[in-house]
């Protein structure tokens, strides 16, 4: 095993020694925080798969995110607690609606492709903010988070961080090994040449197609885990802002790199934290960190650390 | 036997007339040439037999099965390949992963999300062997990009073969090669014509004639005539059209 | 529904429309020609607004301040062409996005470093605070109605420019094959900077004539984006026309399905889910109309690019 074979595993560990470390320092509230990391994780990591490897820029997949948090938050104020219907639920309705959404917009190309997706998440936004019943514009609370018995009481912080973790941890593997299995060559094949896939007989919208639903109900399981970490949700999740950041996490992390999503929304989120702390105008100094990468780092942060051309 | 049968094929892009009413048949085994200058549309002619393109009107049948509006990852499993004129390979990847990839189409699902492909090694083998019929098995392990052009269009050849088909379409194989690359070229179509029909895009008249059972000639769309080397080379029209006194 | 607020929606359409085809037509020159998906450009139609503010304030003037931005954001625009947008015309699309984007947020914190983070207040000029009577009991206000002058008028001046002038001969021919017109000998670097510079100053207009009639503050700029996006597109990427048709398409159908789809929902619908749906249906009828001219016409009304 090389040094980068190890890297993820170490991570793991530190991260689920994050929780026991926060506790020795009395610092409870990086509980949270590297919980909404490891969420956002989910959610680049489940965008990258189908940016990186099957090219598929999408602006719309912060709209996965909401439906999956909407599902759960919703079901909630129905008396649904239980996290074994729920988040099923939320991933299963998230998948679907990018099937539906792919179905359509997987008929374009290039930054038609970019548009359509974006318009959809739009309409998506504008349905959260129509649904006046359940918040509307100002948001729905959660009145508690899932309940998941096996004796686990999601209440506790360091309970839903480790699930979280969990949850990460599973997705990371299933993506790296989909994107090693068969499946994964015909995405990256996809990406790099659709013209000679159609032409060695792949139907290659319908791997596209089940690839955008995949990444879409992944995406709903980051957000159902958020409702339940934040409480609350509301349409400014769903905001288009929202898909461009979550573009730019991936971008940053590295495009169609395994860990590039996840690289992406940590150092993403961890500089918002650092230069908020020094400065109320954050913004600034992250646009010029951004430029930096985009000329001193093209190819993200994990492409900085691979071999040439190593994914 | 007709293997291919094309009737009134047109294709217009605006006012121009790629395909001009063509009727072609195909005969199983032969190896047919089609030759033409510089625009005739020879290679509109074979994206619409391949489904890359779809024609305005006309049709397509394979064996007597309608495959006109087909799309083109359908007629690969109908058993018609097609390499292309640019070279159009997947330059990050090794060849062997090239072929490999090509060789996963027709062998079952692809959606498999568990098993790493590293692990089927009935692909890798099968692809190594595509690679030595063409002739590259020496270069197997180097990345599609980095190989020379006659090298990439030998690979060209071996991932239409890699779909096992009964129908190939060559387009230009020997477009950009020098003398010797394009002897070998000969070669491998020639050790390929046993198994296959053969249709050759080709401008190099010396391989087209030594390959070609029977050679059409496409002059602005329309077929102008079809016949054996001996035929084609003694009508007058075809050599005021394209050939010139050279090629007698 | 009165004639009166058929034809007071229509104009309004019409007046939002003219001030977005400033913004999509910028927008759509920078990508038909120079490849370039700037994210920006609506932080350059923000800045606009925001100088015309603060010299409206200073100097009380409207008419001072709507020149005075114009050229302080052509300004920033060859600043930020000459040092960043020239960097990234050799770049993939999602490089692009990313310092575009990058650019957004250090635009809207430079912007509330300087004017602070409340929305701040332009004033439309005294002289056009009353309404001019159309038609004989119609009445539309002024101010409206020279930015609908304003936006005709450069409409015309624009399509001169690109059909009658040299340089605009050069954007034509550039718009439609970007290889051919640097093979051809064009000074690619000036050209782009022209057209950059051009685009900033048409954005800075349409903000500074919204302003009295929207917020100014900070975000307005991503807000305007995503119309002038979704203009592009409708209209066709590169084309002027397109840009034009698509531009007034939308500014109608939005402010249209803003005023009229909830009372018309009202009429087949209960009253809950008409309250409920009718805003939401009119908020997304621009996103709509995209996929339907999508669907029809992938390339979008005008396709410019060869």
């Amino acid at each position: 095993m090389t040094r980068r074979d190890l890297l993820p595993w170490v991570l793991l560990m530190v991260a689920a020694l994050v929780p026991w470390l926060a506790g020795l320092l009395d610092q409870g509230y990086y509980v949270g925080f590297v919980r909404r990391m490891m969420i956002f994780a989910i959610a680049a990591a489940s965008l990258n798969f189908i940016m990186g490897y099957g090219g598929m820029v999408s602006l719309g997949h912060a709209a996965f995110f909401g439906i999956g948090a909407y599902v759960v938050a919703i079901a909630m104020v129905h008396g649904v607690t239980s996290a074994w219907i729920a988040w099923p639920l939320a991933v299963l309705f998230a998948a679907l609606a990018a099937l539906a959404i792919g179905s359509i917009s997987l008929r374009t190309r290039g930054v038609y492709f970019i548009m359509i997706t974006l318009a959809f998440a739009q309409m998506v936004y504008y349905l959260a903010v129509g649904l006046k019943h359940y918040g509307g514009e100002d948001g729905l609370n959660l009145a508690q988070r899932s309940v998941i018995g096996l004796g686990l009481d999601l209440a506790s912080e360091t309970t839903l961080y480790y699930v979280v973790l969990v949850a990460l941890a599973t997705v990371m593997l299933l993506l790296n090994r989909a994107v090693g299995a068969r499946y994964g060559r015909v995405l990256m094949g996809i990406r790099e040449n659709e013209t000679r896939m159609e032409a060695i007989g792949f139907a290659t919208y319908r791997y596209k197609l089940v690839g955008f639903a995949i990444a879409g109900g992944l995406a709903g399981l980051a957000g159902a885990l958020f409702a339940n970490h934040n409480l609350f949700v509301s349409p400014a999740a769903l905001h288009w802002t929202q898909s461009a950041t979550l573009v730019v996490m991936v971008l940053l992390g590295g495009i169609g790199f395994r860990y590039g999503g996840l690289a992406g929304a940590v150092a993403l989120l961890m500089l918002e934290e650092l230069l908020a702390a020094l400065t109320d105008y954050w913004h600034l100094p992250l646009g010029l960190i951004l430029l930096a990468v985009v000329f001193f780092a093209p190819r993200g942060l994990a492409g900085l650390f691979a071999r040439r051309g190593a994914a | 036997m007709t293997l291919l049968q094309v009737r009134g094929l047109t294709k217009r892009f605006g006012a121009l007339a790629a395909t001009d009413a063509l009727d072609l048949d195909i005969s199983a085994g032969e190896v047919h040439a089609i030759i033409g200058p510089n625009g005739a549309g020879k290679t509109t002619l074979i994206s619409q037999l391949s489904g890359a393109l779809t024609p305005d009107a006309g049709s397509i049948r394979l064996r007597d099965a309608e495959v006109t509006r087909l799309s083109a990852h359908d007629r690969v499993r109908r058993g018609i390949a097609r390499s292309f004129q640019v070279t159009n390979v997947f330059r990050a990847m090794s060849a062997v992963d090239n072929v490999a990839l090509a060789l996963q189409a027709g062998d079952g699902s692809s959606f498999r999300f568990l098993r790493p492909v590293a692990r089927e090694r009935h692909l890798f083998a099968r692809a190594r062997q595509l690679l030595e019929r063409v002739g590259l098995h020496e270069r197997a392990d180097v990345v599609a990009g980095e190989l020379a052009h006659g090298e990439q269009r030998q690979l060209e050849v071996a991932l239409a073969l890699a779909t096992r088909p009964a129908l190939l379409l060559l387009d230009e194989p020997m477009a950009g090669m020098g003398r010797d690359e394009s002897a070998q070229m000969v070669a491998l179509i020639a050790s390929l014509r046993s198994d296959l029909t053969i249709v050759l895009v080709e401008h190099d008249m010396d391989a087209v004639f030594r390959l070609a059972d029977r050679i059409s000639v496409l002059v602005y769309g329309r077929l102008l005539a079809t016949g054996t080397a001996e035929d084609i080379r003694a009508n007058d029209e075809v050599r005021r059209a394209y050939l010139g006194t050279d090629a007698a | 529904m009165t004639t009166t607020l058929l034809v007071e929606q229509l104009l309004n359409g019409l007046q939002f429309g003219l001030m977005l085809f400033l913004i999509a037509a910028g927008l759509t020159l920078v990508f038909g020609i120079m490849d370039v998906l700037n994210l920006a450009h609506g932080s350059l139609y923000m800045i606009g607004a925001y100088v015309a503010a603060s010299v409206a304030q200073v100097t009380g003037s409207f008419w001072v301040a709507l020149p005075v931005a114009t050229l302080v954001t052509g300004l920033v625009g060859l600043l930020l062409e000459t040092t960043l947008i020239r960097r990234l015309y050799r770049r993939d699309h999602l490089a692009q996005v990313l310092a575009t984007f990058a650019v957004i947020l250090v635009a809207d914190d430079t912007v509330k470093l300087i004017w602070g983070p409340a929305p701040i207040m332009l004033s439309a000029p005294a002289a056009l605070a009353g309404p001019v009577e159309l038609l004989p009991g119609v009445l539309y206000p002024s101010y409206r109605l020279l930015i609908i002058g304003v936006g005709l008028a450069l409409a015309l001046a624009l399509y001169l420019f690109v059909t009658k002038t040299r340089t605009g001969m050069l954007v034509r021919a550039g718009s439609s094959n970007r290889d051919m017109a640097s093979l051809m000998g064009v000074r690619v670097d000036r050209l782009f900077a022209t057209i950059f510079v051009l685009g900033a100053m048409l954005s800075a207009v349409a903000g500074a004539l919204l302003g009295p009639l929207l917020a100014v503050e900070i975000g307005m700029g991503e807000n305007i984006l995503i119309l002038a996006l979704v203009i592009i597109v409708i209209g066709g990427i590169g084309s002027i026309r397109g840009a034009f048709v698509g531009a007034v398409l939308v500014g109608i159908v939005d402010t249209a399905g803003r005023a009229f789809l909830p009372d018309l929902l009202h009429r087949f619908l209960s009253n809950a889910v008409a309250a409920q749906l009718g805003p939401a249906l009119a908020a997304i009828a621009i996103y709509v109309l995209m996929a339907a001219v999508l669907f029809f016409r992938p390339q979008g009304l005008f396709p410019a690019r060869g």
